[in-house]
């Protein structure tokens, strides 16, 4: 069994997990066991992770820095950022653990805070105790309760009532090892009513080991609170990534949450949205660009709880060689949720004969006043719009890139920040050509 | 300039082009008549190189080069424009960056660096107000959403941009009201010169009221039935097409 040597290891080292780490992230561990020893990992058996057992990636020698010791790293130094003229308020989490530094962090609204788990749990312990693990329900799923489990520290985002925002906020998580690694994060955002702020964050992985991430991140919307997630992953091909987003929103709060995979792994991201107040709104944006034998599964589950809510969901794949991209989009719109408005659009690209695509909508609807719509379509490039393009001089690859990085624009629009929307056009474009190995402007990799 | 010889094609298994033969030299304007299905579209398809097109037979010399044998962008960048009878529409790429791209592969293939920026969008403001565009359409995807006649407009306007040696014209006429016909063909009048070339192909008289061919050829059932001079358009204007098909 897989799941014995880390059952093993919690429970033998259980004592330095709650000493590297503070009480009100320990009082949720035992819980989590618990039901980590009942449910395990999610293997291939489950039908949500037929195409992608998660398992696998524990079936290794991995190391966990539970005795948190240092990590040799100061990422602002070696760090610079993929999407310059992006001023931004920059936070670094490196492994599991949040990135103290003398850097005097300024700009921000009086009020918000942006920083590291542990200081905000002793700073505001009545708030995190209100919000940390009230969202991330682990019970059908062993990679939250194992999250749960181990998860040191991480990053927490707080905005208070009114507050506004206007500079975005960053977060890169470095991954950092000489050995293989796991390692368990945990992100918190909280936007109290009326609160709107922007949070982008990057996966850089700056060692060519084999890590195993997990990553658990709640966002809790208050009432006409405005929050965008943006996530950029640019990871090795070594790396493995579950990241489980939960959302828990009020009335007329607005959420939207965009992953760009423009470099990876395997990598399993789950989405489960609750629409808990009228009028909320939900954008779900996804974009994947896979080669080698690159996996990205994005599973969305959409829970329409109130009426008059809206979700819109765009997930769209580019596949060459020998990659596989997976989709699940479930839509649940309850029995009270009347007036819902939910459309799922999934289009995939397939560019080499070995590419795979698995894509499955799922709508459960017990209202009977709602208009819900989901559209699939996997295919190639179209050969009319080829032809066009060569008719005009521009040669079969160069126009197979500007129909291919065309293809991924309207997930890109559903960003709000020009300067990263203008820079991923063209770190895709880039990519495309196969010149973003890893990171396009790291030191390390230099 | 252009020398097609006994060219037969076929699309899908079936023959539509049945021994055609022209000769297009510098400076003339050719213009392609006869009834729908006589295989007009697709002689124009074949001499840009359309994939789903198959020659069977014969040859298509440019500038004594074997057309043949050059993939589509070749025959671009070697001067040869097809004006689309439907062109595509592009969702996502930008009519800028589409004919930024087209005009520096022209330039590579002649060993020329690529345009700089100012020429560039100057080129693209002295071809726009040349064919009286919207300046808001060349900030948009190409051809996406575009009517019907403005799509006609804008494969003018690009074949104003990379200025071809011979340019074909698949039913550009069809689709534009009497005001966007008159903009166009004054365009392409305005882009004559000795050096180059134009096939013109049409259903219609109307378009060669503006624009006046050297020659005119009918064709019916994959080959040419008559070739003559400009008198014969007004000839067909009256008559039709069917006295010729006896």
């Amino acid at each position: 069994m897989i799941e014995q040597q880390y059952i093993d290891l919690f429970q033998q080292y259980r004592a330095e997990i709650d000493n590297n780490s503070i009480e009100t992230l320990n009082v949720q561990r035992d819980a989590a066991f618990e039901t980590f020893k009942n449910i395990g990992f999610p293997t291939s058996k489950i039908e949500e992770y037929k195409h992608s057992d998660v398992s696998h990636a524990f079936d290794a020698e991995l190391g966990l820095n539970i005795r948190n010791l240092p990590i040799p790293v100061n990422p602002y130094d070696t760090f610079k950022c993929d999407v310059p003229n992006l001023d931004t308020n920059l936070h670094f989490l490196v492994n599991d653990r949040y990135y103290k530094n003398d850097y005097q962090v300024k700009g921000l609204p009086e009020g918000v805070y942006a920083g590291g788990m542990q200081d905000f749990a002793k700073q505001y312990p009545e708030i995190f105790k209100e919000h940390y693990g009230q969202s991330a329900d682990y019970s059908d799923n062993g990679v939250v309760a194992f999250n749960t489990m181990f998860a040191p520290d991480g990053f927490v985002l707080y905005v208070p009532k009114n507050v506004v925002v206007d500079k975005p906020i960053q977060l890169v998580n470095i991954l950092r090892g000489g050995v293989p690694l796991n390692v368990n994060r945990r992100l918190l955002i909280i936007g109290e009513d009326g609160a709107k702020v922007k949070l982008l964050v990057c996966d850089h992985a700056l060692d060519d080991v084999h890590f195993v991430v997990t990553q658990v991140t709640e966002i809790f919307a208050g009432e006409e609170s405005d929050i965008d997630f943006y996530e950029l992953e640019e990871n090795s091909i070594k790396v493995t990534r579950l990241s489980s987003l939960f959302t828990a929103q009020k009335g007329k709060s607005h959420v939207i949450a965009s992953n760009i995979a423009l470099h990876n792994g395997y990598t399993r991201n789950n989405y489960r949205f609750r629409m808990l107040g009228e009028y909320a709104q939900a954008t779900i944006g996804g974009l994947a660009i896979g080669d080698k034998n690159q996996h990205v599964d994005n599973y969305a589950f959409l829970d329409h709880v109130m009426p008059n809510c809206t979700s819109n969901e765009l997930f769209k794949y580019v596949l060459q060689e020998q990659s596989t991209g997976v989709f699940c989009g479930k839509i649940l719109v309850e029995k009270d949720a009347q007036k819902t408005l939910a459309y799922q659009t999934n289009r995939n690209l397939l560019a080499s004969p070995d590419a795979r695509m698995y894509a499955k909508p799922q709508l459960e609807i017990y209202a009977d006043d709602v208009k819900c719509s989901h559209g699939l379509t996997t295919g190639h490039l179209d050969e009319e719009a080829m032809f066009y393009l060569q008719a005009r001089g521009i040669p079969q690859e160069e126009a197979q890139m500007l129909l291919m990085v065309a293809f991924t624009k309207d997930v890109l629009d559903l960003i709000n920040i020009d300067s990263l929307k203008e820079r991923l056009e063209f770190l895709i474009d880039k990519r495309f050509r196969g010149e973003l190995m890893r990171c396009g402007n790291c030191a390390v990799c230099k | 300039m252009l020398s097609i010889k006994k060219l037969h094609a076929r699309v899908e298994g079936k023959e539509i082009l049945k021994g055609i033969d022209i000769e297009v030299k510098a400076g003339e304007i050719h213009a392609l008549m006869g009834p729908n299905g006589s295989g007009k579209s697709t002689l124009a398809s074949v001499l840009a190189g359309n994939p789903k097109f198959e020659v069977t037979r014969g040859s298509i010399t440019f500038q004594n080069k074997d057309v043949l044998d050059m993939e589509p962008e070749d025959r671009a960048r070697e001067g040869i424009f097809l004006s689309f009878q439907y062109p595509i529409e592009i969702p996502g790429v930008s009519m800028t960056n589409f004919m930024r791209a087209a005009v520096n592969e022209q330039r590579k293939y002649k060993g020329m660096e690529p345009i700089a920026a100012g020429d560039f969008l100057k080129l693209m403001r002295d071809k726009r107000e040349l064919l009286g565009m919207d300046k808001q359409l060349v900030s948009r995807s190409v051809n996406e959403g575009f009517s019907g006649g403005e799509k006609k407009r804008n494969e003018i306007f690009q074949m104003a941009m990379l200025n071809p040696k011979l340019a074909i014209l698949d039913e550009t006429d069809s689709g534009l009201d009497i005001d966007a016909l008159r903009i166009v063909a004054a365009g392409v009048n305005k882009l004559r010169t000795t050096e180059n070339a134009t096939i013109i192909i049409t259903h219609y008289q109307r378009l060669l009221q503006y624009i006046e061919p050297d020659f005119v050829h009918v064709l019916h059932d994959g080959k040419i039935v008559r070739s003559a001079g400009p008198e014969l358009a007004h000839e067909l204007e009256e008559k039709g097409y069917d006295w010729l098909a006896e």
